[in-house]
């Protein structure tokens, strides 16, 4: 099922009494997200991607814009006529009901023609059971169960009406490391295997980056870049997106633009032709770092971390905003740990220049 | 940490000399008391010990009456202002204008002196020679006759005991079941909404098992006052409850300690202990059910 | 799924739907709000007409033309309510503060100090919130008959100046408080009643205002102790004052003077619960919860 967001927005009433104003929770938010795929919404806390999340299950009425499944208009319509799976953060399992129970919640609900009878109920559950692997706890109740197996029967109970979209709301975050790893491959292979179209909300980048098929990158409401996330991390629009996407995080410099070349601290680092001379914020991700004992960009060396494959070698460079700058290298170059300085040459590919003011992406 | 003995006792001697003189003495002497046959009051002497007290209460036509008025009360009242108070909690918490107001208003009886309100509620229902009262006058008005709550027929007069009842024991336990129905986690309701829920079903599977734990409290706390019951009663139809055929097991107590036909108070001890035991055996039944259908 | 169904209809259904449950919902709430308030509207209503024209009504009228305020100068001079409303002014106030302070030392005892054989008197203690009233009050009554205390403020008083569930109460939010803090205060040498004045009892103030406002609503309210123990109307609380007014006051039938004394008595608590509403709610339905 395809879902067609069309200049949606939301605004909430300020909480403040005495103050009249609106919280703008979502933005004038356009987008198509195809059919089958699995889309992270990804933002920091507030940017509003719960609250896209809610208006496209219904929970939530938009102050403007239009909601459409395929070809229907279901902004107006309520969450149960959606025809929508929600997975809650919290998971929201009904404690006096058995794992069974839960699941078999949301079948009880259909009326006239839908009713199902309790055969084939209970075959629907088994099968939703099944499919996140937890047939063996159908008889206990959530106070019973590890975060993990909750979180799959909340899955569960989404699935087993076969909705025409599957929304996810912060599915990892109650989970400890170990298990996050587990779940998001899990959660991929359900979707991969029951082919709906999925939404999911995190404020992870790592997380959005390694199951989506496509990340929206959020702030304040409004959507900052959409696309597939290696094109995303490749290719930011801005220095918001630059910053958001990567770990180690990007490395931002001060500088500016002269006779087509990058100067940082007033050694020209990089050839940049056709940028118009002024002055800029460039990013380099960890990996666009290039040892050389001529390179341009000299910074002090403070100390080595090694991660196998891959060195990390902490510096510092006093037009950079970030305190240490990290650059991934390959294990197999050596670094002189004994000289104070250590010099880099930038690949092209993996430096970007923004607009100082406004943040936009120059090259 | 120093054990400071002879201090901490010093602190519980108040709470102890009037728990000791008001609470354990008279909780013995009251068994003691109901076994003393043919206690005189007057010169605090008595001829044997035996059960007689028990069996006197028991054939005691008025404490027959007492018990079945008691029962009738408790059976009528405890479910009725239970479920009603149910519902309008339900609503309450359902809507957001106006919202304090109702709340506000249904707690006003909870704040008001039982006996003076309930000569409000006498002058309502009574029947007196100038006037049929304002409730006559509506029924009149929707065709039926006329009916002496207050000193007509029997079911008549409960009718207006428990209705008073229950319009005393509401505000409490509105205000339990909001403020456990505002504990439920919101997230619960729009899980159940994603699903489609009926409002109805969404009452009978979610918010019901949820706040199970206090619709049992307000059961059993309503059954233990319900079977107390008696100023209500005495502001209805005034102090002499047996001619009224109102009476209640706790006015029967107070009635033979002291009243119309008082001064016997190993009768009164005996009609103590046999609602003491009545009620603890009821609390145990409760708790007993409640242990089968309320989770957590 | 794809048997596309007719979606604005749904959307115009569903809205249909939740307009009607709101009306119907709203309306049985402001039924039962008026079953509430019509007794209150009634007693005053009636307390304001004079009594010969409330006794002229056949058909009782839903409000009067001509208030009249002679029925509260009569509920005063005629009966001597002013003399009850002093009295149970007296017995809540003296049965608060004493009950106040014997409650606040037990509870000390049991959450703050230590000495042998604590845990086992408290829970003996606890086994005592099983006791109903009815079942010790026999016994009372012959205590304080025996004691010459019938129709003193004193017999009023002294039954009623202990509470095992406050006790318990508070001794449960008192032992909420970090034991660091007693230590603290130990180290500067602060005194135990010192440190109970300065610590404890400031920290704990909402459940005390909590006990001290279900306290006073069952003073006010209380009926049954002082009927048995007073006869002399000088020493009568309000509950008893109505009842008496009802029996013997007026010459019986003076109902709008009877519903004046009645708006009287009301009026003191519901005045105090409309100041102080969020608090006396929020501490009922502690009170109430935790036992």
């Amino acid at each position: 099922m395809k879902i067609t967001l069309q200049n949606l927005t939301k605004k909430f009433p300020a909480r403040g009494k005495k103050e009249r104003g609106e919280v703008v929770a979502v933005n004038d938010f356009n987008f198509e997200i195809p059919d089958g795929e699995l889309v992270g919404l990804l933002g920091p806390s507030g940017c509003g991607k719960s609250t896209t999340l809610n208006l496209i299950c219904g929970l939530l009425k938009p102050t403007a814009g239009k909601i459409f499944f395929g070809e229907d208009d279901v902004t107006g319509l309520p969450p149960e006529n959606r025809g929508v799976g929600l997975v809650f953060q919290s998971y929201a399992l009904y404690p006096h009901l058995t794992v069974e129970q839960n699941i078999r919640f949301p079948l009880e609900n259909l009326k006239g023609p839908d009713k199902l009878s309790k055969e084939k109920m209970r075959e629907k559950v088994y099968e939703a059971a099944k499919l996140v692997q937890i047939e063996g706890l159908m008889e206990r109740r959530p106070g019973e169960l590890s975060g993990g197996q909750q979180q799959r029967v909340a899955i569960a109970r989404a699935l087993v009406k076969m909705p025409r979209v599957l929304l996810l709301d912060e599915p990892l975050s109650n989970l400890d490391a170990r298990l996050r790893l587990q779940t998001r491959e899990e959660i991929r292979r359900i979707q991969k295997e029951t082919g709906i179209t999925t939404v999911f909300v995190t404020h992870d980048q790592d997380e959005a980056m390694s199951i989506s098929d496509r990340i929206v990158v959020m702030k304040d409401g409004v959507v900052q870049q959409i696309g597939k996330p290696q094109e995303v991390y490749d290719n930011p629009v801005n220095l918001f997106v630059a910053k958001f996407l990567g770990t180690p995080p990007i490395n931002v410099f001060e500088g500016s633009v002269k006779n087509g070349r990058l100067i940082i601290g007033g050694d020209a680092v990089l050839d940049t032709p056709q940028v118009p001379d002024c002055r800029v914020t460039a990013a380099v991700r960890p990996e666009g770092f290039l040892l050389q004992e001529d390179g341009p960009l000299q910074c002090n060396l403070s100390r080595l971390e090694v991660m196998g494959r891959d060195v990390s070698v902490v510096s510092a460079h006093p037009c950079c905003e970030n305190a240490a700058i990290r650059s991934i290298i390959s294990a197999e170059n050596q670094v002189d740990l004994s000289s104070p300085t250590v010099r880099f040459a930038l690949k092209p590919t993996k430096t970007f220049l923004f607009h100082q003011e406004t943040g936009e992406r120059i090259r | 940490m120093e054990k400071n003995n002879q201090k901490g006792w010093l602190y519980l001697i108040p709470a102890f000399l009037f728990l000791g003189a008001f609470m354990i003495y008279p909780l013995v002497d009251v068994f003691v008391y109901s076994f003393e046959e043919g206690y005189n009051s007057a010169s605090q002497t008595f001829f044997g010990v035996g059960s007689y007290n028990y069996s006197y209460v028991l054939h005691d036509p008025y404490f027959l009456q007492a018990v079945k008025n008691t029962f009738l009360l408790v059976i009528i009242t405890v479910p009725l202002s239970t479920g009603l108070a149910l519902l309008i909690s339900v609503g309450l918490s359902s809507i957001r204008p106006l919202r304090d107001l109702f709340q506000t208003i249904y707690f006003l009886p909870y704040v008001t002196n039982t006996l003076a309100v309930g000569l409000v509620f006498m002058i309502l229902f009574k029947k007196t020679a100038y006037s049929d009262g304002l409730i006559n006058l509506l029924i009149n008005a929707f065709g039926g006759s006329s009916v002496d709550f207050i000193d007509g027929p029997y079911w008549a007069k409960m009718f207006v005991l428990c209705f008073y009842t229950i319009w005393v024991v509401m505000p409490f336990k509105i205000l339990i079941l909001t403020s456990a129905l505002a504990s439920v986690n919101q997230v619960y309701y729009n899980a159940a909404r994603v699903d489609g829920t009926s409002r109805f079903r969404i009452f009978r599977r979610i918010t019901v098992p949820m706040i199970s734990p206090m619709i049992f409290y307000l059961v059993i706390t309503g059954f233990i006052g319900a079977f107390k019951a008696y100023s209500d009663a005495v502001a209805l139809f005034g102090t002499d409850l047996n001619a009224a055929e109102m009476n209640t097991i706790v006015g029967y107590v107070y009635d033979m300690l002291y009243g119309d036909s008082g001064g016997y108070p190993s009768y009164a001890s005996s009609a103590a202990i046999i609602l003491f035991a009545i009620v603890l055996t009821i609390t145990c039944i409760n708790l007993l059910v409640s242990r089968k259908h309320v989770h957590y | 799924m794809s048997n596309t169904p007719d979606y604005e209809k749904i959307e115009k259904s569903a809205c249909r739907r939740r307009t009607t449950g709101n009306i119907i919902l709203y309306f049985l709430l402001t039924l039962w709000a008026l079953v509430v308030l019509f007794p209150f509207y009634w007693m005053i209503l009636t307390s304001v007409k004079s009594y010969g024209s409330y006794n002229a009504e056949r058909i009782p009228a839903f409000f009067t033309l001509s208030p009249t305020l002679q029925n509260y100068a009569d509920a005063f001079t005629t009966v001597s309510l002013g003399r009850y409303l002093a009295n149970t002014l007296l017995f809540t106030l003296v049965t608060t503060a004493v009950m106040l302070a014997v409650i606040t030392l037990a509870a000390f005892a049991f959450a703050r100090l230590q000495f042998r054989g604590r845990d086992l008197v408290f829970t003996l203690f606890l086994s005592l919130m099983m006791i109903p009233n009815e079942l010790v009050v026999i016994t009372n009554f012959a205590t304080v008959t025996n004691l010459g205390l019938r129709n003193t403020f004193t017999g009023l008083i002294l039954p009623s100046v202990t509470s095992v569930f406050y006790i318990y109460l508070l001794r449960e939010n008192f032992a909420q408080i970090p034991d660091e803090l007693y230590y603290a205060a130990k180290v500067d040498g602060t005194s135990d009643l010192r440190y109970l004045r300065r610590v404890m009892i400031p920290i704990c103030k909402p459940t005390l205002i909590t006990i001290v406002i279900l306290k006073v609503i069952e003073c006010w309210n209380s009926y049954v102790w002082p009927r048995l123990i007073t006869d002399d109307p000088d020493y009568f609380l309000v509950s008893n004052g109505i009842q008496e007014i009802r029996e013997n006051g007026f010459g019986r039938e003076n109902i709008p003077a009877m519903m004046a004394a009645v708006v009287v008595i009301s009026l003191p608590l519901i005045v105090l619960f409309l100041i102080f509403r969020k608090k006396i709610m929020a501490g009922v339905a502690r009170g109430g919860t935790k036992g």
